[in-house]
């Protein structure tokens, strides 16, 4: 890879990222269709099964209509299928799949300390399965410009709070509406559970009783009555929301640091016959063989590579090469940050996981291709024909800090690359900014 | 009780000896009862060997693709681009294809005030009682066992600050490490650096506060500038004893002179003995610290984030007569790069960190790059036990913002914010924060070049000693002791 991006510098007339690309054509802006086609080579591209080198893409409303064709190239156009395509040239540029973060608060928290622009937390109950995250998504935030900037296209936007926090929404990070930002194969993804509280073993019996009304409510076919059910837990409309999990359609996701904590988890996921998701996982590596030999599937684990060592004494046994050992024994690895306001930074996590011991593929397959076939998202496959056109261009290895992402396509729009914050460094470029200077008259 | 007054009695002749120099601080040999060390320094082995064949970058302005740095007796004694010249009795370490900087420095940790394990017991970084309080000491919470403290050297930290939470409006000194594993954090002092004093404007002060006030900004800056006032009134009352007593003394020996040897005889004196060297003003510690920083002694760093913030702080300053060292966070510090310049103070920030309340709700990541650009002293720091081990990552984030911004950047330039930067807000940067003949071999040996997100720190010297092998860790803290026990 390193080789590869040395080459790159030796193009002639090919300029590593700079303040133009911030900039984009109009062509492009307006584009339904958009062709990826290194013209000068020395391109590479991460595909589901690999990467490779020199693959054009085109991309057609909304969807990635093809990869690997030859293409006719005129100008700033190509033609494909009758139709004439906006051309980015990848020469010297790789590309992925929208990288997708997996435990996020955005949309849901603008300002972390101010309760007003909060709405992450616990909602008062302790069984709250049904409530919907994506009724407080809010597409405007300034996160999300902020966000996708970086490549990260895609999020699993987490409820937080009590035993059964909600259910969690699959986004892309563009739209206007809500509607327009939730993935509209799915919209009920997993839901979150948490193992917080005094006493984990008390967490447990909490859940194994709610899966059990679950069940029964199930069987029993109990109407919704205005008194409520007598006899359950919980309101039934939190063990409505539970069915999908029982069915077996979506997991629970779950945070777990400790070796202890998760075999009482793959314990608990095998009488109860329900997928989960470790998050977190900090110790999992002493746990891989029975994550990933678990009951019908392997049991999925999200990482944070920037965490390791005694930060808490759940994560005593945490080490640098936990993402590498999980992968190793055939535990399917997710990478997050863990961060709402810095998710972006979800490709700086993924090179952490390569720094103790990941294989850089498969580092970048855990940010862009797994995510989907862990939350049964079909359409989130990544680089292939008729997937979602989510995808990203860099300047260098995608890993790599010191890269810049120079063209994000979400459902095969061009973003700009713009932001709040991007529009405060302009408003600053020149001292002394804000305020600048006193109003002319009116004109009369 | 009898030998306190007779130590005490000997200081205040240590006093009002040093009080007849005019340059003279009275509080000087009163601080330095309260920092002599009870356990020794560590007497750790130096290394005398020649690291050939690296890249070497020295944050001096210098980065040779190929170049040489000797290291023996704590000292760099050489360094150079091309062949390393025969030192003798020294060993050669070949690195070809590794990349030799000096020790990375961070301004704002609070490892071991708020050391890993979380634990409620071992919270020990904010003084939560009062929101002045300047007499408290870093030094006396830093748990030295915290295991952060070998992450941190993993991560090529050769030199930190430890300072006190921002709960406080005056929170208390700071304290300069060297990372080397001791018995007690004094015996990890850095040798010869200055006192610090953390201070915080902003959020924090007024939200831990609240009930008991300050609850607002401008209730913040009353409380500071309270504080100042009664420290003035300190140094006053310090500064007018020291006449008295030099006069008291003066009078004293004048006496003995012309009477001395009649008493001794059994003579009746020529005249009455003078009174005595007045007692001196009761200690104050907390205004101890603030003198210490209207005299330019100890080094404010001050947590602040809005650009209005800082500059309501910078005018405390003038209206006290200090200079702020280093404004930490500072997220926007971009707004008044010029100002910052022009008043040579650093900013401490970070790469990326924003938005977590509102005084970060206007962070950019081009603020280093900026801050730089204009002429500033950018240091990135970590206010974080995961930042810490991975400051060189941090840089390199803050390095590509502004690229992309088009703020021409060196790897050599990016390599003082977390080397020469530093040490200059800490005021050890003739001691140590690049590669130069002379200075301490604080060194780090890189798998590779230092910014990219794969470079590993494989071997760390500090004061010329190896304190750190990616290949042979080496076991520093107890509480990791004896966890392969069990099952």
């Amino acid at each position: 890879m390193s080789r590869m991006i040395a080459c790159l510098a030796l193009i002639p007339g090919l300029a590593l990222a700079g303040p133009d690309r911030h900039e984009l054509p109009q062509d492009l802006a307006q584009a339904d269709c958009t062709a990826l086609v290194p013209k000068k080579g020395l391109s590479r591209v991460y595909l589901p099964d690999g990467p490779k080198d020199n693959v054009s893409l085109v991309l057609v409303d909304g969807r990635i209509a093809a990869v690997g064709v030859e293409l006719e190239v005129t100008g700033d156009t190509a033609a494909w299928n009758g139709r004439s395509c906006a051309v980015v040239d990848t020469s010297g540029r790789t590309v992925t799949a929208g990288l997708v973060e997996v435990s996020t608060q955005m949309g849901l928290v603008e300002v972390g300390l101010e309760g007003g622009t909060r709405n992450a937390d616990d909602h008062g109950g302790p069984y709250g399965a049904a409530l919907r995250v994506v009724d407080a998504y809010d597409p405007r935030s300034t996160l999300i410009p902020v966000t996708r900037m970086e490549g990260v296209t895609s999020a699993l936007v987490l409820p937080q709070g009590g035993r059964l926090a909600g259910t969690a929404a699959f986004v892309d990070l563009a739209g206007a509406t809500q509607a327009e930002a939730l993935d509209q194969g799915s919209p009920a993804v997993a839901v979150v559970a948490s193992l917080g509280g005094p006493s984990r073993a008390g967490a447990l019996a909490d859940l194994r009783a709610a899966l059990d009304d679950a069940r029964a409510f199930a069987r029993k076919k109990v109407p919704f009555s205005k008194d409520g059910a007598e006899g359950y837990l919980t309101d039934p409309r939190n063990l409505a929301a539970l069915q999908p999990v029982i069915e077996r359609k979506i997991p629970l996701i779950l945070g777990a640091d400790r070796a202890a904590d998760i075999e009482a988890l793959l314990r608990f996921a095998k009488e109860e016959r329900v997928h989960i998701v470790i998050s977190g996982g900090a110790e999992a590596w002493m746990l891989a063989d029975d994550l990933a030999n678990s009951l019908d599937r392997p049991v999925p684990v999200i990482v944070d590579p920037m965490v390791y060592g005694a930060g808490g004494f759940d994560q005593v046994y945490g080490r640098a090469d936990n993402a590498a050992l999980l992968e190793a024994a055939g535990v399917p690895v997710l990478i997050s940050t863990f961060s709402t306001h810095n998710a972006r930074l979800l490709r700086q996590s993924a090179g952490n996981a390569v720094r103790g011991g990941l294989d850089h593929d498969a580092a970048i397959h855990a940010i862009t291709v797994r995510p989907g076939q862990v939350f049964g998202l079909p359409r989130r496959g990544g680089i292939a024909a008729g997937q979602v056109a989510n995808v990203v261009v860099y300047d260098g290895d995608p890993l790599e800090l010191t890269t810049s992402v120079t063209n994000v396509f979400i459902e095969g729009r061009a973003v700009p690359l713009d932001s709040r914050q991007w529009r405060l460094f302009l408003q600053y470029q020149d001292l002394p900014g804000t305020p600048t200077q006193a109003l002319p008259l009116p004109q009369e | 009780m009898r030998s306190c007054v007779l130590a005490l009695a000997l200081s205040m002749s240590a006093l009002t000896a040093q009080a007849q120099d005019e340059a003279a601080d009275p509080f000087a040999p009163l601080e330095a009862r309260g920092t002599a060390p009870v356990e020794p320094a560590p007497e750790l082995a130096k290394v005398k060997v020649v690291l050939a064949n690296a890249r070497v970058m020295t944050a001096e302005g210098q980065d040779w693709p190929r170049g040489y740095v000797v290291l023996d007796n704590g000292v760099i004694t050489a360094l150079g681009e091309g062949d390393a010249p025969q030192v003798e009795g020294a060993s050669v370490l070949d690195l070809s294809g590794q990349v030799v900087t000096p020790g990375i420095i961070d301004t704002h940790s609070h490892l071991g005030v708020y050391p890993s394990p979380g634990a409620k017991a071992h919270s020990d970084g904010n003084e939560m009682t009062n929101p002045t309080t300047g007499g408290v000491w870093a030094e006396h919470s830093v748990w030295p066992q915290d295991p952060g403290l070998l992450r941190a050297a993993a991560g090529g930290i050769t030199t930190l600050q430890i300072l006190p939470g921002s709960a406080n409006l005056i929170g208390g000194r700071g304290i300069i490490l060297q990372i080397v594993p001791a018995r007690g954090p004094r015996a990890m002092r850095f040798p010869g650096a200055p006192e610090t004093v953390k201070m915080a404007c902003g959020e924090n002060p007024k939200r831990v506060y609240e009930t008991r006030g300050p609850s607002t900004r401008m209730g913040n800056l009353h409380g500071q500038r309270s504080a100042f006032l009664r420290a003035e009134s300190y140094q006053a009352r310090w500064a007018e004893w020291g006449k008295k007593a030099k006069k008291a003394e003066e009078a004293l020996e004048r006496w003995e002179e012309e009477n001395g040897a009649r008493v001794e005889a059994g003579k009746k004196p020529k005249s009455p003995r003078p009174d005595p060297v007045p007692p001196p003003p009761d200690r104050d510690l907390e205004l101890e610290t603030l003198v210490g920083v209207m005299e330019g002694r100890i080094l404010p760093q001050v947590h602040c984030y809005r650009a209005d913030d800082m500059l309501a702080f910078m005018q405390l300053g003038d209206e006290f007569g200090f200079k702020v060292r280093s404004f930490h966070h500072a997220l926007e510090a971009y707004k008044i790069r010029d100002l910052l310049a022009e008043h040579e103070i650093s900013v401490s920030t970070w790469a990326d960190w924003w938005g977590f309340k509102m005084e970060a709700y206007d962070g950019i990541p081009q603020n280093a790059a900026l801050v730089h650009q204009a002429g500033g002293r950018a240091i990135v720091h970590s206010d974080s036990a995961i930042g810490i081990q991975r400051l060189n990552q941090e840089a390199a984030k803050a390095w590509r913002s502004g690229k992309e911004a088009g703020i021409e950047l060196s790897a050599g330039d990016v390599l003082t914010w977390i080397t020469l930067n530093p040490a200059w807000a800490l005021g050890v940067e003739d001691t140590t924060g690049s590669l130069a003949t002379g200075k301490r071999a604080d060194v780090v040996v890189w798998t590779r070049d230092p910014f990219s997100v794969y470079a590993q720190a494989r071997l760390v010297f500090v004061g010329g000693s190896l304190v750190y092998d990616m290949d042979r860790p080496p076991p520093w803290s107890d509480f990791e002791v004896g966890r392969e026990v069990a099952p």
